[in-house]
């Protein structure tokens, strides 16, 4: 496949650039920050997104989506990444659209697809229970009870957990606490009995929440994927999400080389334009350079969960790895070369240097991704 | 889309039936790679594989057929690539007269220039030489001296070239020369092909840190050049020196890309893995692993590159990321070779040779335009950012 956008992507991508830039800068994060919303997003801008499509672009069309695949999905994280427009689309269009899609029963799919397209339903994976991403390492309970499983434990660094309908959770129903086998994901609705929510005030001013589940009791078909094979399940809903992060991150970091680049072609010192000298000409080259590397190793790992998921995973943590430090070489880079102005919170620079950090730990940072391409490639 | 299909059917069979069994076996070293050129010695499978590939013009696949070319397209010579690396079938010649010179003259030549040039090209009779950098026109090439007067009939030529690759084993050099003194400095250089068997022309291997030698001076003592070997305008060289040292920077680039035993194998075989499968050396692990990962996403980029260039998408500079970025990867891969092989890597004539390929390898980010030079070219051309 060769490694363009094809038309249709292309003009996706040109409508959510526009749409993003006019309707939901980086001022409008600022904004939700500013006024602390209780919903940390825009709803009008979401269900504009929803209308648009957005939600529906990993949705079959049986089940009132457009289905347009992951390197549509990802156009729209990247454009996304531009403008850090707050939203649940990494966690609904494309983490629950994936989960559902891809792992769900015929009644899940049928209960949930159509509400995620029409962009009415919002899903949260609730993952992590320690500080550093560790999938396979799951110590939150799930008890046979009845003709259903009763669940215990404590979650975090849940992206959109307060505002979620549902949140899809690992827990153990067989195992010790670092075995692969023995891990099954569950629908649990945020408003069932013994779930507790609290949100986390987060350096990127974006949703993330604590959650813990005590004693909650779930039917038998609230089971996504497998019992004690939900690990494969979890993975893959993962990997989506990684890509759709590294997307989003590529964004980001062409946006702070656009912004930086403007700044050497316009601010002056010593009398002449800051951008002729060449100690700031070869940090912008080589900062370029990285991001170049950075969008094809995107854009092959979007291709192949397209292509032949079952070759993506590898891909993706390349992805991710390498996306995450050129994403963070990239704000670092735009704050210094914009010197004290850089610093300061009236000035966007920040915003994407939080954001991207964020979004560098979410769901494993390159430390976590090197380390398993470093196991997938046997050594 | 059927055509495509029965093209790659046709290309199958044809290439099961005429390459040589052992031109499917993989490299061992540079030396089994097929340069041509008088001076070469083929071996008897190496010159039937070359002459049944030149036959068919797919020593250079993407060439006009009137010019020893295959005369296929782009999806053509892509399904012929695919078909070959299937058997494992070695290229048959690799040249600078394919990656450098055949563009150039193709872009720039005239028709005769290229009905005279080019078929000895793809057929590999003709080695090409590069006669370039000077001693005091290195990253400044355009500061370049070699002088080139007109003598009514003929041109002849002084100074002397360095750094001309496997100057000593070709058999022409094309050359960039100084035809007006007055003009400025980018406007009085030309572009011309020199046949080097003839007196005036002389070469001396220069010994390099690896030991080996594959680079010359070249000196030029009232050479001989014919006049219809001018390529260009008189003056206009530099147009086609620039467009030339696009391939180069992209070949060079490219270098570190293909063909190599992946990084993390060569790890574990030289340093073993603990009882938890990992790389007993936990830093080298990290760092292979990190470079495995920058290799690849500089694999997806060439590759990007070269579609977006198909599509019309891109920028022409793009060939300065790629050889700025695919030297100082290359280098880098080399370094952890060394970290890897201990003190197997440090003597001469080891496995793989490791040490020369090393220091092969620091070479790569100063010929064909300096990392710095690159840097100074994607600043300018592709971030527009002002001169001082």
């Amino acid at each position: 496949m060769a490694m363009v956008l094809n038309e249709e992507v292309g003009m996706l991508k040109d409508a959510a650039k526009g749409f993003l830039t006019d309707s939901a800068p980086v001022s409008q994060l600022r904004k939700l920050r500013d006024e602390k919303s209780a919903d940390g997003f825009d709803r009008k801008t979401w269900s504009a997104m929803a209308e648009m499509g957005w939600t529906s672009v990993l949705v079959p069309e049986d089940f009132g989506g457009v289905e347009m695949g992951y390197v549509a999905a990802g156009v729209i994280a990247e454009e996304m990444g531009r403008t850090l427009t707050a939203s649940p689309y990494l966690s609904t269009a494309i983490m629950g659209a994936t989960a559902f899609g891809r792992f769900g029963s015929d009644a899940q799919k049928a209960e949930w697809l159509p509400r995620i397209a029409a962009g009415d339903a919002i899903t949260a994976i609730a993952v992590d229970e320690a500080s550093k991403h560790n999938p396979s390492k799951v110590a939150a309970t799930a008890e046979r009870s009845g003709n259903g499983f009763k669940l215990n434990g404590k979650k975090t660094f849940v992206a959109e957990g307060h505002v979620a309908d549902m949140l899809i959770v690992s827990a153990r129903t067989a195992g010790s606490e670092t075995e692969a086998e023995g891990i099954t994901l569950f629908l649990v609705p945020r408003d069932a009995a013994g779930v507790s929510v609290e949100r986390s005030d987060m350096v990127d001013s974006r949703n993330s929440a604590r959650i813990t589940l005590d004693n909650v009791e779930v039917t038998a078909d609230a089971v996504l994927g497998e019992v004690d094979g939900g690990l494969k399940a979890l993975e893959g809903i993962l990997d989506a999400g990684r890509a759709g992060l590294s997307a989003e991150m590529s964004g980001s970091a062409q946006q702070c080389l656009e912004n930086t680049t403007r700044y050497l072609q316009e601010r002056k010192q010593f009398g002449v334009i800051i951008g002729t000298f060449q100690a700031l000409q070869h940090r912008a080259a080589h900062l370029y350079s990285e991001v170049e590397l950075g969008k094809s190793i995107v854009l092959k790992a979007l291709q192949t969960l397209d292509a032949a998921p079952e070759h993506a995973a590898i891909l993706v943590c390349a992805a991710k790895a390498k996306m995450g430090q050129v994403a963070q070489l990239a704000t670092q880079e735009a704050l210094q070369m914009h010197g004290g102005i850089g610093m300061t919170d009236e000035f966007d620079v920040g915003f994407f240097m939080k954001r991207v950090r964020v979004a560098e730990a979410l769901y494993g940072d390159a430390n976590f991704q090197a380390d398993k391409f470093a196991r997938m490639r046997n050594y | 889309m059927a055509d495509l299909e029965a093209f790659r059917q046709e290309t199958r069979e044809w290439l099961e039936a005429n390459c040589p069994e052992e031109m499917r076996k993989p490299m061992q070293s540079e030396a089994d790679a097929v340069w041509g050129g008088k001076k070469f010695k083929f071996s008897e499978p190496q010159k039937l594989w070359l002459d049944r590939m030149a036959e068919k013009g797919w020593t250079v696949p993407e060439w006009p057929t009137e010019y020893g070319g295959g005369g296929l397209s782009k999806a053509e010579a892509k399904i012929l690539r695919e078909e070959m690396q299937r058997i494992k079938a070695r290229v048959p010649l690799q040249s600078f007269g394919i990656w450098m010179l055949g563009p150039a003259l193709l872009k720039y030549g005239t028709h005769e220039q290229k009905l005279e040039h080019l078929p000895p090209i793809a057929r590999g009779e003709i080695r090409w030489a590069q006669g370039y950098s000077e001693p005091n026109a290195g990253s400044d090439l355009a500061a370049l001296m070699t002088k080139c007067e007109d003598k009514g009939d003929h041109y002849i030529v002084n100074g002397q070239k360095i750094w001309t690759s496997y100057a000593d084993k070709a058999d022409w050099i094309f050359v960039l020369v100084r035809t007006d003194f007055q003009a400025t400095k980018h406007n009085g250089i030309s572009f011309i092909l020199v046949d080097m068997d003839q007196p005036g022309v002389t070469t001396k291997p220069i010994k390099l840190i690896s030991g080996a030698s594959p680079f010359c001076e070249t000196f030029f003592d009232d050479a001989r050049a014919e006049k219809h070997n001018l390529v260009g305008e008189l003056n206009r060289g530099w147009d086609v020196a620039k467009y030339l040292l696009t391939h180069e920077r992209e070949m060079i680039g490219g270098m570190g890309s293909g063909g190599m035993r992946p990084m993390g194998d060569v790890a574990v075989q030289q340093v073993g893995l603990n009882d938890a499968g990992q790389l007993a050396d936990p830093f080298l692990r990290a760092d292979v692993a990190r470079a495995e990962i920058d290799g690849m996403a500089f694999m997806f980029t060439m590759e990007r590159v070269a579609d977006e260039a198909k599509a019309g998408q891109g920028t022409g500079a793009n060939s300065s990321v790629l050889k700025y970025y695919g030297t100082e990867f290359n280098k880098r891969r080399l370094e952890l070779m060394m970290d890897s092989s201990g003190s197997d890597g440090l003597e001469w004539g080891g496995k793989d040779d490791v040490a020369r390929g090393w220091l092969r390898s620091k070479g790569n980010s100063i010929e064909g335009g300096t990392s710095e030079v690159q840097l100074n070219i994607i600043a300018k051309r592709i971030l527009q950012l002002p001169s001082a």
